[in-house]
């Protein structure tokens, strides 16, 4: 009987005890290591399909005044690329050859082809590497539908964003070396502009074309257009720092004429 | 049947007419009148509006590249894009209206009239269970990092990664990788599933790609980018926090004086958002500080106030003087001649001179110079005192030589956490403000981000919120009730013991 009361007198005294959850930190998991080292895929030229027949544009590109510095990369972020170069790498604003040459200019026949006429896109892929967080090539022609190969040769995280106006633009990822990813371009425009954001020091320039008559200018300035059907041609060349140049040539028959271009580095 | 019919008609037809109607009224302010984002509101936003003539789109349900589908863009007029200047339109407007100002939207692009590009939403599917356990946060976790979110979005996810201060969108404006623990800010949303869909279909025209491909690559499946999403929806509270008006400082024994001292962890945590300072020029359109996060202990003699507020950058630091360019060039301030400098960050606790009695305060910001008001002015370049002093206005500050405020300060993955310390006294009642117990003390707080541009009246602001010094509270309090209890069980047991007595006395006899 006491018992009883004992109890019922006692419940009075429950004790609520509030305890406040602790939020745990998940703490960093090291990243799996998925990433397999591949040999740099070489960086190719724009295939071409067009047959040697025809005529052909040759020239060499210069420029007068003192080329800019290209400014030193601070890749102390990303040790893989880091140790890919010997030398402190640069950006490649303008890459120059002896004798004030000028590579990675962009040369194409801006009009007189011909309205109505298709050309066939090449199967082949344009390849663009991703090599020590520098894009190789650093300037690339390629046709409307002609599939693009984006290969990432560091076994770090890349994104590729391409920012365009006549086509639509695309923004994706690659974290590990050995990953691929194609795209098509499907409207003539000069340029596209490919970058990465991770490094924003990537950036890559893609002509886009609906016919194969563009070249890009090798470190010694040359160029090569060929295949030309006879006409008169409007032929641009375009540096992404020194802006663009046209020049008239005139095409009769399977001969070949030059046009040469200088730029003037200011 | 017949009404169903009408309704189907009714949602398929869009007439660009008179969405042109509403869009010239609602819209043209901010995106302009030929849907370029260059309308008059524009230069004081970052992000800017949108400019329809790209055809670019962050939030969508389809592939990156690709348009969005009239279901996504209706989806961003209704609910508007949360830590942006873009409103929901769904109560405003009818749905016949939304409807037709988004067709009228799609007129400014060719891209939509072109029938090649025919927007595909992705399947999404929906989110594994268990995504709450820590054995899915880890492998979230683990894919956070090989993926790579943190080159941008920092170890912790605060948008303090290697690479945020290089961020820009597309048109070269200046863009912060996402705070990751405020997921009420995301621009398409909250949710993992939200989250999930932005990893997957990217934000067109800014730097965050789509991970869709790295699933056809195999190199990780839907199940573990669910995970990530899933992580990084664990990195913001449950819910979005809520504005409590009075920070209550409990008394404590001693106080503590590091930010980190695990002492702060029981105290109650208070949050207050910060906006711009669009009062006075020149003017802050876009403040990097957010909110701050408030804690408060007192002794006998002291208080303490923790302090903390995510900022990606630790300023001055000079890796962010493009974004500083990039910011001052956006908006196009009041003050063109502004240059990109190094700044420093700062933090300002103001209160008034004294303890109103009545509900009249000062003018909240700064003061005013016939009501001026006690601040304690924290500068990054000397992390261990604050200057305390008074502001008589937002252009006048003058220091109290001599009186310092104690502070300790720790910048540590994108968030400052500083505590200041006072004894609750003043040697100068007039100007330093006597703390006192058991009375509501006006206290607000100002933020800049150096690295983002921020200093002097470009800041961002909150107004004035409450500070308690919680009295101490009587022994008599926690004495009296068990007292009474005590009694109460005595007595009872008394009268059942006399019953009792009287029962068996019955039953004897």
């Amino acid at each position: 009987m006491k018992a009883r009361i004992f109890s019922v007198v006692g419940g009075m005294f429950l004790l609520t005890v509030c305890s406040k959850g602790s939020q745990s930190n998940v703490q960093a998991a090291p990243p799996s290591s998925s990433t397999n080292e591949s040999a740099p895929a070489p960086a190719t030229a724009p295939a071409s399909a067009v047959s040697t027949a025809g005529g052909t544009i040759t020239g060499k590109i210069k420029f007068t005044g003192t080329a800019p510095r290209n400014p030193v990369i601070d890749m102390s972020e990303e040790a893989a690329c880091k140790a890919k170069y010997k030398a402190p790498p640069t950006e490649e604003n303008v890459v120059a050859g002896p004798a004030n040459t000028l590579a990675n200019v962009f040369v194409y026949v801006k009009s007189g082809v011909p309205a109505g006429q298709n050309f066939p896109a090449p199967t082949t892929a344009v390849t663009l590497d991703q090599n020590g967080c520098r894009y190789h090539p650093h300037v690339l022609g390629i046709m409307v539908g002609q599939p693009l190969e984006i290969v990432n040769s560091d076994p770090v995280l890349h994104n590729i964003k391409a920012i365009a106006k006549a086509n639509r633009p695309f923004n994706v990822s690659q974290p590990g070396a050995g990953m691929k990813t194609t795209r098509t371009f499907s409207a003539p425009e000069v340029m596209v502009n490919l970058e990465c954001n991770v490094h924003g020091w990537m950036h890559a320039y893609a002509g886009v074309r609906p016919d194969p008559f563009f070249s890009v200018s090798k470190e010694d300035g040359s160029f090569t257009i060929s295949g030309l059907p006879p006409g008169t041609y409007t032929i641009e060349a375009w540096h992404e720092k020194f802006g663009t140049q046209t020049a008239t040539v005139t095409i009769a028959g399977t001969e070949s004429k030059t046009a040469n271009f200088t730029f003037a580095a200011h | 049947m017949i009404s169903a019919v009408l309704a189907m008609t009714m949602l398929l037809t869009q007439d660009t007419t008179t969405g042109k109607t509403v869009y010239v009224k609602w819209c043209a302010g901010c995106h302009g009148d030929n849907g370029a984002g260059d309308g008059a509101g524009a230069r004081h936003m970052i992000p800017p509006p949108r400019d329809f003539t790209v055809g670019l789109y962050q939030i969508r349900s389809t592939p990156s590249g690709q348009l969005p589908t009239d279901g996504d863009l209706l989806r961003s007029i209704d609910e508007g894009l949360p830590g942006t200047a873009m409103p929901g339109w769904k109560s405003r407007l009818s749905d016949r209206q939304r409807r037709d100002v988004l067709a009228y939207i799609k007129t400014f692009s060719t891209f939509f009239a072109d029938t090649t590009q025919r927007p595909q939403a992705i399947k999404f599917g929906s989110p594994p269970s268990g995504g709450s356990g820590a054995d899915a946060l880890r492998v979230g976790r683990q894919f956070y990092d090989s993926i790579g979110c943190r080159k941008c979005h920092g170890d912790l996810g605060r948008g303090d990664g290697p690479s945020a201060p290089t961020l820009k969108d597309d048109a070269g404006h200046p863009m912060f990788a996402a705070n990751l623990h405020e997921n009420w800010r995301f621009n398409g949303g909250g949710t993992v599933e939200d989250i999930y869909h932005r990893l997957r279909t990217g934000l067109d025209g800014t730097p965050m790609p789509s991970f869709s491909d790295l699933i056809e690559n195999k190199f990780l499946t839907e199940e573990q980018l669910w995970r990530v999403a899933q992580y990084v929806r664990s990195l913001s509270p449950a819910d979005a926090p809520v504005v409590r008006d009075v920070v209550h400082a409990p008394l404590t024994k001693t106080l503590p004086h590091a930010p980190d001292d695990s002492a702060w962890t029981p105290v109650d945590v208070y949050w207050f958002p910060l906006v711009g300072q669009i009062v006075h020029k020149d003017r802050w359109f876009a403040p990097a500080v957010t909110g701050v996060w408030v804690k408060a202990l007192h002794t006998a003699d002291s208080i303490a106030l923790r302090v903390v507020w995510d900022d990606r950058s630790q300023s001055p630091d000079s890796t962010w003087l493009g974004h500083i360019a990039r910011v001052l060039n956006a908006l196009q301030n009041d003050d063109s001649t502004l240059k990109p400098v190094l700044l420093p960050d700062e933090l300002t606790v103001q209160f008034p001179v004294s303890i109103p009695s009545g509900m009249e305060r000062p003018y909240f910001l700064m003061g005013s110079p016939s009501a001026p008001v006690y601040q304690w002015r924290w500068v990054s370049t000397s992390r261990d005192t604050a200057v305390a002093g008074l502001a008589r206005g937002i252009d006048r500050f003058d220091p109290i030589p001599t009186a310092f405020v104690r502070t300790q300060a720790v910048y540590d993955h994108g968030q400052w956490r500083v505590v200041f310390t006072r004894a609750l006294a003043s040697p100068d009642t007039t100007s330093q403000l006597p703390f006192r117990t058991g009375r509501a003390i006006p206290v607000a707080f100002f933020a800049s981000d150096g690295s983002n541009g921020e200093h002097g009246t470009r800041m961002a602001i909150s107004t004035w919120y409450f500070l308690a010094l919680d009295e101490p509270v009587p022994a008599r309090v926690f004495i009296s009730p068990v007292l009474a209890m005590v009694l109460t069980l005595g007595l009872g047991m008394l009268v059942v013991w006399r019953a009792q007595q009287k029962t068996s006395y019955r039953r004897q006899q």
